[in-house]
């Protein structure tokens, strides 16, 4: 092989509806890496790529939804093993994106893919941790179950392109929700590359989409959006957060505030259950026990 | 023959089609049940409407005898009792009857020819109802010849659970036939389905439809001789199936709570279910009675209260 | 029509409560007036009778009650769970002992019947307090990590339907979990909390722990905006929920929701229908529909839809309407003239949009707020009573055919509170409760609560659950 064969760029697309299309509005936009060097350009979303990516969302929420959590941990975790397998992929882009060492970014991507392993064994317990039957005073059954609160906006964080974006993606579509993902804006080309993962790990079309380009272009419509259920404010600073938050009010979307961690570097820490939390609802089910015969309720 | 409502003719055509019937009606959900009749019991009866009620309860008193050791005596003084319930206060209303066994059943009949009091008998091998069919059948044929006004039978709680409905439904169609008199009238059958042995909710419904489908005047709860006998659920179930059935054949069948009913606060409340279940229309001793016998002496002494304004004591009230 | 069984008046006693002419503001353990000297007038709803004045809290207040609960936080959240605890078991006791005087006045200001308030209401008061009462101690275990921290102050909004029962959802969990709270009652219905207020200072509660601000909605606001405010919780109406999800936008403050509803009670063919007629009429009755979580959809399906109709009828021609404190009383009066005028004018919408209605034969009593157990027929997803809360005793029947028509409908919806289904198929329960966007669905029964479950909405209907381990969380800083 000749070095000085000329390589074949790759076209970043978005990741929506499980197929891979260029943003509608036809805009893309220069990434480059932490240096100012172009890396590739990048599909510029637009309110109707973000509208899009919520019919694809919400099509997709009954079937993964109502999917046994058996086999939601088995599609998460095969996105781990597909990850695996493309690493390389990912520690370059990764190294590109947040100007890391090799070695760094290894351990970063290494990270993330223990973090879909994480949240893979969780979606067959967390029902159990926070759900449970109630004694009631009286003969009634009683049982309160946590459930997917819908369609999820995720605003993955600006610094940490791939370990902060796994960690806010993955425990949203363990519990069941879908998500419009709207990627790091200044590096979102591994978040556009674990679209092409997803898209060949069993995960159903549409329960994950990936936007790129200016946040809040794209999270104004989707904050707004009645047909979307909560919003992940983690990729917002603290004016477009409050913006956001006023605007996901109309329809009391569930919002989860930037956490103290998003600004910082720290994605490696213990991640607890709260990521997974903020998007259940518990639902608790009522029903009369009765008696086996009459004999026992005399007057 | 007593006829059955023409609606009926295909339900009662073999016994897959009248378990088909049965099992179609409507399932019973026993805490909602008991909840509604928990909750009619805290209706607050006071005052004229305390007196109303109580005057009515006496009147639909079967006061009741059924023990081994009942003689002519004891009947005699039952059926006196039954027409002056209150020696000391003769607007005291009498009873609806008295309730005897078979072999009694002349001597109340005569102790209270003329009263106004009704006498019922139980029959068909009460309580058990374990005897061959021409048995139970002499049984009835006994106290009807006796003059009894009311037959209280026992349905074959064994046939019932079991499923053989059709054997429990043409039982009762055959005592109905014995109740037929001479003169072309009948003695009104009362059907006692012995509801803490059918257990279920769901039962005493089925059984409900069962005993009217066949003919019954009335339906009864129980023989006053298990450990479950009326309770306000049962009783509210059996007042929603005659209301439902007269709905839709048009007829009125009576219902007759019998056993564990001992004091007023108790009979009001029953009253209060009748009220607002079936409806006015059964407010009435021909539509409904109490099975019971220490229950008239606690309506007499709560009467006495009313009128005088003091508690009375049970040296107030006759002994019988 | 009279019936043969006529009852007698059998009307409580309102000799066991003694209310006085006129109440302050509880603030840092004394009432006091508000700092304007406004007040106003609290009438019973039955009657039109003007039952006490009361101040009238305004910004100034809410900062003073704000700084006394912020005072008090410090010592109330470093005190052991267990000693919280004994303060939270001993207001319980109280409120056991004081219930009949407590469920007269609950009657008296808010219009509901006393078999209500004192069987329903004030059971579940105090039901409440001794179950978080025995969590104060407790909280590690809870599931929230180890030591989980109070927010601090919580300011608490509650509305007119549930006036002592709503107090006791938003106090008991906040001074469990160590938090300290400052609580707006509606002007409609303020005198339970100040007896609430009472019954901390006989419970030896340390000052400032509860405060207690009686006013309109601009005291509400301003506590909500109150920015020493760490901790928001409300319940009332969905527009009021929206304003304040905004006005907190921005903030660390932790906010919990309690809004509106549209409940479906789903009647399948195979249903106990007794029963069912009963939940019926507990679900859109009861509290004279003023509840969030009402049944207030009636789902029928159209094989049994003439025969449910007509027991669901029947039943309620049955139902007593008149003075609240009569002990037979089944439906007492709205709560006040604004609401009576909004429900009249929804059901006159109802009407005007082509459905038919019934109304239940009963005598409306001359004076107070009154409106008879209504139904419609005939309502479609597209009439705004099948859309809109009324918040009164209007039940706008609709009908479906297969069970997924009836999950469609019953989901097509804003809100996301309540739903009932009745059927005698087990599967069939569990199929469609799985499948019902909703906090609380009652199956073969409707409108139970219990301090151990936990309570809140999908949707548009709120966030956050109280009642139960769950409605700790709200009050723990817990992320």
């Amino acid at each position: 092989m000749s070095d000085n064969r000329l390589s074949v760029f790759k076209t970043y697309k978005l990741y929506v509806g499980g197929k891979f299309p260029r943003s509608e509005s036809g805009r893309v936009y220069e990434v480059t890496d932490s240096k100012g060097k172009w890396l590739a350009n990048a599909p510029q979303s637009s309110r109707k790529d973000a509208r899009d990516a919520v019919v694809a969302a919400r099509k997709a929420f009954g079937g993964w939804s109502g999917a046994t959590a058996y086999n939601r941990g088995q599609i998460l975790y095969r996105i781990a093993e597909m990850l695996e397998g493309r690493k390389d992929q990912f520690v370059r882009e990764v190294a590109e994106a947040e100007g890391l060492s090799k070695s760094k970014a290894a351990a970063v991507v290494d990270a993330a893919i223990d973090r879909w392993v994480w949240y893979a064994g969780w979606t067959d317990k967390i029902g159990q941790v926070v759900g449970g039957a109630n004694p009631v005073a009286g003969p009634f059954f009683n049982l309160s179950t946590p459930e997917p609160t819908g369609v999820v906006t995720v605003l993955a964080p600006q610094k940490s392109s791939f370990l902060g974006l796994v960690s806010v993606v993955a425990p949203v579509i363990a519990t069941g929700n879908t998500a419009v993902v709207v990627a790091s804006a200044d590096s979102p080309l591994p978040a556009l590359s674990l679209g092409e993962v997803l898209a060949t790990s069993d995960l159903p079309g549409g329960v994950v989409n990936i936007l790129s380009g200016r946040t809040a272009e794209i999270a104004a419509p989707l904050a707004s959006h009645q047909d979307v259920n909560a919003i992940d404010l983690t990729g917002a600073d603290a004016a477009l957060a409050k913006e956001l938050e006023t605007a996901a009010a109309d329809n009391l979307k569930r919002v989860l505030r930037p956490q103290p961690v998003d600004g910082a570097a720290d994605w490696t820490a213990d991640p607890g259950t709260h990521r997974l939390t903020a998007f259940l609802e518990t639902k608790t089910v009522w029903h009369p026990t009765g008696a086996l015969g009459v004999s026992g309720s005399s007057y | 023959m007593p006829t059955t409502a023409p609606a009926f003719s295909d339900a009662t055509a073999s016994d897959s089609a009248l378990r088909r019937f049965l099992h179609g009606l409507p399932g019973v959900d026993a805490v909602g049940l008991e909840a509604r009749a928990a909750s009619l019991g805290t209706r607050s009866i006071k005052t004229t409407a305390k007196a109303y009620a109580i005057d009515l309860a006496i009147s639909m008193i079967d006061l009741t005898t059924l023990e081994g050791a009942d003689t002519p005596g004891k009947v005699r003084a039952l059926a006196a009792k039954a027409v002056n319930p209150d020696p000391t206060d003769r607007t005291t209303p009498r009873t609806a009857a008295v309730c005897v066994y078979p072999d009694m059943a002349a001597t109340a009949v005569a102790a209270l020819a003329g009263s106004g009091v009704k006498v019922a008998s139980v029959a068909t091998a009460f309580p058990a109802g374990r005897a061959a069919l021409d048995v139970k059948l002499a049984d009835v044929r006994d106290a009807v010849a006796a003059g009894v006004d009311e037959i209280d039978m026992v349905i074959d709680r064994g046939a019932f659970l079991s499923g053989r409905y059709l054997k429990v439904y043409e039982e009762i169609l055959a005592v109905k036939a014995e109740c037929a008199r001479a003169d072309g009238t009948d003695a009104r059958l009362k059907v006692i389905f012995e509801t803490g042995e059918l257990s279920t909710y769901d039962n005493i419904r089925r059984a409900s439809w069962l005993g009217m489908m066949a003919g019954a005047d009335f339906i009864k709860t129980s023989t006053g001789k298990v450990g479950t006998n009326a309770t306000p659920a049962n009783t509210l179930l059996m007042l929603e199936a005659v209301r439902d059935f007269r709905a839709q054949t048009g007829v009125q069948i009576g219902v007759k709570p019998a056993g564990g009913i001992r004091t007023s606060k108790d009979a009001v409340k029953f009253l209060v279910l009748v009220n607002e279940t079936a409806g006015e229309d059964w407010l009435d001793n021909h539509w409904f009675r109490f099975g019971a016998s220490s229950l008239l002496n606690d309506l007499l002494m709560q009467r006495q209260k009313l009128s005088t304004g003091r508690y009375s004591g049970p040296d107030y009230v006759t002994v019988d | 029509m009279a019936s043969a069984f006529e009852y007698a008046p059998a009307p409580e006693s309102r000799s066991v409560v003694d209310i006085a002419p006129s109440y302050g503001l509880f603030i840092d353990g004394e009432f006091s007036e508000a700092a304007d000297g406004k007040v106003f007038k609290t009438v019973s709803p039955s009657s039109e009778e003007v039952l006490s004045e009361v101040a009238q809290a305004g910004a100034a207040d809410v900062d003073r009650a704000v700084k006394a609960a912020r005072k008090a936080f410090e010592k109330w959240s470093a005190l052991p769970g267990s000693e919280r605890a004994k303060y939270l078991f001993r207001i319980a006791r109280i409120i056991q002992e004081r219930s009949r005087e407590l469920a007269v006045l609950e009657t008296l200001d808010n219009g509901k019947p006393i078999r209500e308030t004192r069987d329903a209401d004030l059971p579940l008061v105090a039901a409440h307090f001794f179950y978080y009462a025995g969590w104060a101690d407790k909280l590690d275990h809870a599931g929230f990590g180890a030591n989980p921290r109070p927010l601090g102050v919580a300011g608490q909004v509650i509305p007119w339907n549930f006036p002592l029962l709503m107090l006791a959802w938003k106090i008991a969990p906040a001074l469990a979990t160590g938090n300290t709270v400052v609580l707006k009652p509606a002007e409609t219905t303020p005198l339970s909390a100040l007896f609430f207020a009472d019954i901390c200072r006989q419970a030896g509660l340390p000052k400032g722990v509860v405060n207690i601000l009686t006013g309109y909605g601009d005291a509400g606001a301003a506590l909500v905006a109150h920015e020493d405010v760490n901790k928001v919780a409300f319940t009332g109406s969905t527009a009021v929920g929206k304003a304040i999800a905004r006005q907190v936008a921005g903030t660390d403050k932790k906010v919990t929701l309690e809004l509106g509803g549209k409940g479906a009670n789903i009647v399948f063919d195979d249903a106990p229908i007794d029963q069912a007629v009963e939940g019926i009429v507990t679900g859109i009755f009861f509290n004279q529909g003023q509840v969030c979580c009402a049944g207030s959809r009636l789902l029928v399906q159209e094989s049994v839809q003439d025969e449910l109709l007509d027991a669901l009828k029947r039943r309620l021609s049955t139902l007593r309407l008149g003075d609240p404190l009569d002990k037979n009383t089944d439906i007492g009066a709205i709560n006040s003239a604004e609401q009576l005028a909004r429900i009249t004018a929804l059901a006159e919408t109802g009407e005007a949009e082509g459905a038919e209605r019934w109304t239940a034969p009963c005598e409306l009593p001359s004076a107070g707020y009154w409106f008879a157990p209504t139904l419609f027929t005939g309502v479609t997803q597209a009439h705004t009573i099948a859309r809109d809360e009324i918040f009164g005793p209007v039940l706008s029947v609709l009908s479906f055919r297969t069970p997924d028509e009836a999950v469609a409908k019953a989901n097509n919806s804003q809100y996301g509170l309540s739903a009932g289904i009745w059927t005698e198929k087990g599967s069939r329960i569990l199929a469609v409760a799985n499948k019902l966007r909703a906090g609380v669905v009652w199956a073969n029964t409707f409108n139970k609560f219990d301090p151990t479950s936990p309570f809140g909405g999908y949707k548009e209907s709120g966030f956050g659950r109280e009642g139960g381990r769950h409605g700790l969380e709200a009050y723990l800083d817990v992320r």
